[in-house]
């Protein structure tokens, strides 16, 4: 213990740690890892008991898929947590361009229940808008990272946000407004984060409020509909619910039945008769929450949120130690995109937010989904290993 | 070409000078964590919300939602006859029943006038599966005024607006063949489906229709009520008459089948399930032959005695109040209200021109009595000391009060007349004479004197109590009912500003009104059961009883579970030696030559007591009354019949002779000859 990390500063390589202290640490955030794979493992179980009867003689096709995705997410997350994410900034614009392509892509694929959302892989249905999250994330950072200086300019903030609104724009189509709106937040905490200035960015909400009541409220009374009305009919509907089966608003009733009918410890996995009985739709995928609280109750629903309360913290501080500011932009990226999915999609299984197809993530069924956050939780981890990294090479204590 | 290489170098150059945390992204990483912190708090609170404080509904509510609840319909009890005759039967039959909570698409109030598309589409597909028709028409609707809609959307429609959850059954009593088909494409036809379902079934047609009544849907009005407390909202319920009266006996308890079901309403399991309790019979005190014969003899008289077209009769027990037949005509034959009623029949049902055929006129038609109110009239003469029994009165033919002077019937003058023989011979004068003796002042009086204190007493203007829905009061002239009706007049017409509304004519009590009711005719109005009770009372001593057509409640397998004895309603102090003399009367009218109908039952082998009676219509053709009683100390099978002809002109004419045929059917087995009479009394 006589030696002393002060004295020899400078040039320590992060792949060879010197010193018993540097082992003390370890080359990524515990926590985070944790709130991942316990999320995980609380959707396998959920997935075990929602779809065991789904597909015939394969009680476990959803879950041995999630696993299998989630094993990959892992692997992959591993993987990119041990190469520095400042390097992706040079690919900026070619991750720019592949997320376009992607979105763009999908018009050209067949569609699936109505829907150009995903292109067919050997291995995977690939939905390009949820890997277009990261691709955003990585690529607007950059962007913003280029204009660090000029920040301050109107010119900055309508460019950036214009780069997040071209994406969004391309997937609303799809249709998937949900996704579309994730941009948009991703966008916004881009600016946030990156110091745009509170009048800008109070103007930039202030437009997106008129815009939405716009689409919502001014442009169907005057005969034009940007959106289709039953896209309409679900961001509205969670004011006024009804008893129409066929309506969306019929979804969150039961969904809210659900979750109310799982009381404090919920109804176990045989008698959760809104699951089993398909009176919740979806039930693997956007409304997974709500089979949560009915088969878990209050305390399963409660654990699942404490896991995201874990993982948007650690989120958020990784964001405070990064060494650079695209790491911050990133990590901000990323915290917009996790707290959106997970409010919006809680908040429309139990009635206060309006329906929005957003995956609960690493909750929902779908390797997609699951692929792109634990990519993000690669990258999460990459900028925590160079903060500690460089930290250390600057001799500097991170607490 | 210039900017690459700097862009490249910019990755390896270590970042620029930046403290790892500026206080602006202090700030602006604590407004996130902020909004994330309130964002969990809200979901917090939320879900304790639903889960914790609402958890119960929401549990109930899911519980709701898997359950169905399909009711199996119980086998409605049979009406019979007093030997078993089966007069009402209950017939299993395969019906189409929709369920509006299973529609595609889940129809509400504000729906009603313009179904769904979806919906109506199903309607029109299982009209043409079912040969109904699809054109629009009429459709009043509760609630939703008239709206134009296919039958089969019209029949959901009315019912959904009354019960929401109920099932409605489209068409009874359809094909296997509809059955089956319906049943192998229940994707096609979602929320219908195939139930049994009981119907009504009358074998005996018109015999004794009015008295039965109708079943049909429970309304909501009706769940509201004690009677019917724990009545499911599909249950068919007695709505009038005998079904009415006896439904809680009759209906039995529905069983119910708890099934599971998905969010698609697919069969997922049996949960449990609760058998149908069958309905008791109800054995009536009716006598079918009898009751034929009565309808029969009825018809023959109204067929001779143009132009007459309605009558009743009733048969009874003068000493239980046991109705042994009731009769009214014309009738209908109940079985059409089994199938959906076609608007065409209803209206001929409801129609003027066939004069009624719904209404029981033995108890839901009032008029007045004739002669036949003579023993009242007597009663309260004798009682109120105004006469005795051996007291005389020179009939000359003539009464008159002042210069105003009425006459008998034909201008018959009988002469010297004691009350038998003004009962036996029918003098009018006579009961004139008492009419004013007991009329009292309306001053010191308003009620009325002795007349209408026995009146009232013998059940004139009150209902008998009869086990059937419906009965009507009548009416008993008094000088407080007068005025009563004055004042209406006179409220009528102020507000109306017509000169004569028609209810009166604004004069004060009379003597002339007590002298009218005294011989029954003008404003008294009783029906031909209230006249049998009356009666009752003179053949039985004074006892007014109750009259019922209910003996029995069976099981269905016939063990008796309860007997219908009602209690008598009263009982009547009168001097018996004055019962005496106005029986006596009766019999001479009925046995000795002078009799009113000593020509109808003057050979008739039983001792029968009879008054004929007939009632005076202004512009109309007079109706025809005869009351009649073989008592019990002649004979062990004691009755007592009353028969009014609508229009059928004298009481020893038209009706009389019916009279004779349910004596003869009753006594004999057989109705005998049709003999009419010849007098021309009122």
């Amino acid at each position: 213990m006589s030696v002393s990390t002060a004295v020899q500063p400078i040039r320590v390589p992060a792949e060879e740690p010197a010193g018993t202290a540097m082992r003390a640490w370890p080359l990524f955030d515990p926590l985070l890892i944790l709130a991942a794979l316990g999320l995980v493992a609380c959707s396998l179980v959920t997935l075990h008991g929602a779809t065991r009867t789904a597909v015939p003689g394969s009680p476990l096709y959803y879950v041995e898929r999630q696993a299998i995705y989630a094993g990959i997410g892992l692997l992959v997350a591993i993987v990119l947590w041990r190469v520095d994410y400042s390097r992706l900034r040079g690919y900026r614009l070619g991750l720019y361009g592949a997320m376009i392509a992607l979105n763009i892509a999908v018009f050209g694929m067949p569609a699936i229940r109505g829907s150009h959302r995903w292109i067919p892989l050997p291995f995977l249905q690939l939905q390009s808008s949820e890997f277009g999250k990261i691709l955003l994330i990585a690529s607007l950072g950059a962007f913003a990272v280029d204009r660090s200086r000029r920040l301050h300019e109107w010119r900055t903030t309508a460019r950036l946000m214009l780069l997040a609104l071209v994406p969004a724009l391309i997937v609303i189509p799809q249709p998937d407004l949900g996704t579309g709106m994730v941009y948009v937040s991703v966008g916004f905490a881009t600016l946030f984060f990156a110091g745009t200035s509170w009048k800008q960015l109070i103007t930039l909400f202030a437009m997106f409020a008129a815009s939405v009541a716009l689409v919502l409220a001014v442009a169907p009374a005057m005969g034009v509909h940007v959106l289709k009305p039953y896209q309409v009919q679900r961001l509205t509907g969670f004011l006024h619910p009804s008893r129409d089966p066929q309506s969306q608003t019929y979804n969150i009733l039961q969904s809210e039945i659900a979750i109310g009918s799982g009381q404090k410890t919920g109804r176990g996995v045989a008698r959760a008769s809104q699951t089993n009985l398909h009176f919740l739709p979806e039930n693997q995928t956007d409304f997974i929450f709500a089979v949560v609280g009915e088969t878990y109750g209050f305390a399963g629903a409660a654990l699942v949120l404490s896991l995201y309360a874990l993982l948007i913290w650690r989120t958020l501080r990784i964001l405070t130690m990064a060494k650079n500011l695209y790491g911050t932009l990133i990590a901000g990226g990323v915290v917009a995109m996790l707290m959106f999915q997970v409010f919006v999609n809680t908040g429309m299984t139990i009635g206060i937010m309006p329906i929005t197809g957003v995956p609960l993530p690493l909750m929902s069924y779908g390797g997609s989904s699951v692929l792109v956050t634990f990519i993000a939780i690669g990258l999460l981890q990459s900028i925590y290993v160079q903060a500690r990294t460089s930290a250390a090479a600057k001799g500097r204590m991170i607490k | 070409m210039n900017r690459l290489p700097d862009d490249k170098r910019l990755q390896f150059v270590p970042q620029e000078e930046r403290p790892p945390l500026t206080p602006q992204l202090a700030l602006r990483v604590a407004v996130v964590g902020t909004v994330a912190l309130a964002m969990f708090a809200i979901i917090f609170f939320r879900l304790w919300f639903l889960q914790v404080l609402s958890g119960d509904q929401y549990l109930a509510q899911a519980h709701g939602n898997r359950a169905r609840s399909i009711d199996i319909p119980a086998a409605r009890g049979q009406i019979l006859d007093r030997s078993g005759t089966v007069l009402v039967d209950s017939k299993a039959v395969p019906a189409v029943v929709v369920s509006p909570p299973d529609l595609p698409v889940l129809l509400t109030t504000a729906l009603i006038p313009h179904p769904p598309q979806q919906d109506a589409a199903l309607y029109d597909r299982l009209a043409g599966v079912l040969g109904i028709s699809t054109k629009r028409s009429r459709c009043p609707v509760a609630g939703n005024g008239v709206v134009h809609l296919s039958p089969i959307g019209c029949a959901i429609a009315q019912h959904f607006a009354l019960l929401p959850y109920a099932d409605v059954t489209v068409k009874a009593n359809v094909s296997k063949y509809v059955q089956y088909y319906l049943q192998e494409r229940q994707d096609e036809f979602p929320g219908v489906h195939v139930e049994q379902v009981w119907l009504r079934k009358y074998p005996l047609g018109g015999l004794a229709a009015q008295l039965f009544g109708t079943v049909g849907p429970v309304t909501a009005q009706e769940l509201k009520e004690p009677r019917f407390r724990g009545v499911s909202q599909s249950a068919i319920v007695g709505q009038s008459g005998l079904e009415w009266g006896y439904d809680r006996y009759l209906r039995g308890e529905d069983g119910a089948e708890n099934v599971q079901v998905d969010a698609l309403g697919r069969f997922e399991g049996n949960l449990t399930e609760t058998p149908p309790v069958a309905g008791r019979s109800l054995k009536l005190s009716l006598d079918t032959r009898l009751q034929k014969v009565g309808q029969q003899a009825l018809q023959t008289s109204i067929d001779d005695n143009p132009p007459a077209n309605a009558g009743a009769f009733v048969a009874m027990n003068p000493d239980t109040g046991e109705v042994y037949a009731m009769g009214s005509l014309p009738t209908f034959d109940p079985n059409i209200f089994t199938r959906p009623v076609s608007e065409a029949a209803y209206r001929q049902l409801n129609n003027p021109a066939s004069n009624y055929p719904l209404i029981n006129r033995a108890t839901q038609s009032a008029g007045p009595t004739g002669s036949t109110f003579k023993p009242i009239t007597a009663t309260a003469a004798l009682e109120s000391g105004v006469w005795s029994t051996d007291e005389t009165y020179d009939d000359s033919g003539e009464f008159c009060i002042g210069a105003q002077c009425r006459h008998n019937a034909g201008g018959a003058a009988y002469g010297v007349l004691d009350l038998l023989n003004a009962i036996r011979v029918s003098s009018d004068t006579f009961f004139y004479n008492l009419g004013a003796l007991t009329n009292a002042d309306p001053a010191t009086h308003p009620g009325g004197g002795a007349l209408q204190q026995w009146a009232h007493a013998y059940g004139i203007g009150r209902t008998t109590g009869v086990d059937l829905g419906g009965e009507v009061a009548g009416n008993l002239p008094s000088p407080r009912w007068r005025a009563h009706i004055d004042r209406l007049e006179a409220q009528c017409e102020h507000t109306r500003h017509v000169a004569s509304c028609g209810i009166a004519d604004g004069r004060p009590w009379s003597v002339g009104d007590n002298v009218n009711l005294a011989v029954g005719q003008g404003d008294v109005q009783v029906t031909p059961l209230q006249l049998a009770v009356a009666y009752a009372a003179i053949a039985n001593g004074g006892t007014i009883v109750r009259p019922h057509t209910g003996l029995e409640i069976d099981a269905p397998d016939g063990r008796l579970l309860r007997r219908i004895d009602p209690p008598p309603a009263r009982h009547l102090n009168i001097n018996p030696d004055y019962l005496d003399t106005i029986r006596a009367g009766l019999r001479a009218a009925a046995s000795q030559p002078g009799g009113t109908s000593y020509d109808v039952f003057g050979n008739f082998p039983e001792e029968v007591y009879g008054k004929t009676g007939t009632a005076q219509y202004n512009g109309q053709q007079d109706y025809a009354w005869y009351v009649c009683f073989v008592p019990d100390w002649a004979t062990r099978t004691p009755i007592l019949v009353v028969v009014h002809v609508e229009q059928g002109g004298f009481g020893a004419v038209a009706a009389a002779p019916v009279a004779r045929e349910i004596l003869s059917q009753w006594f004999f087995g057989n109705p005998g000859n049709f003999v009419a009479g010849a007098s021309k009394t009122l």
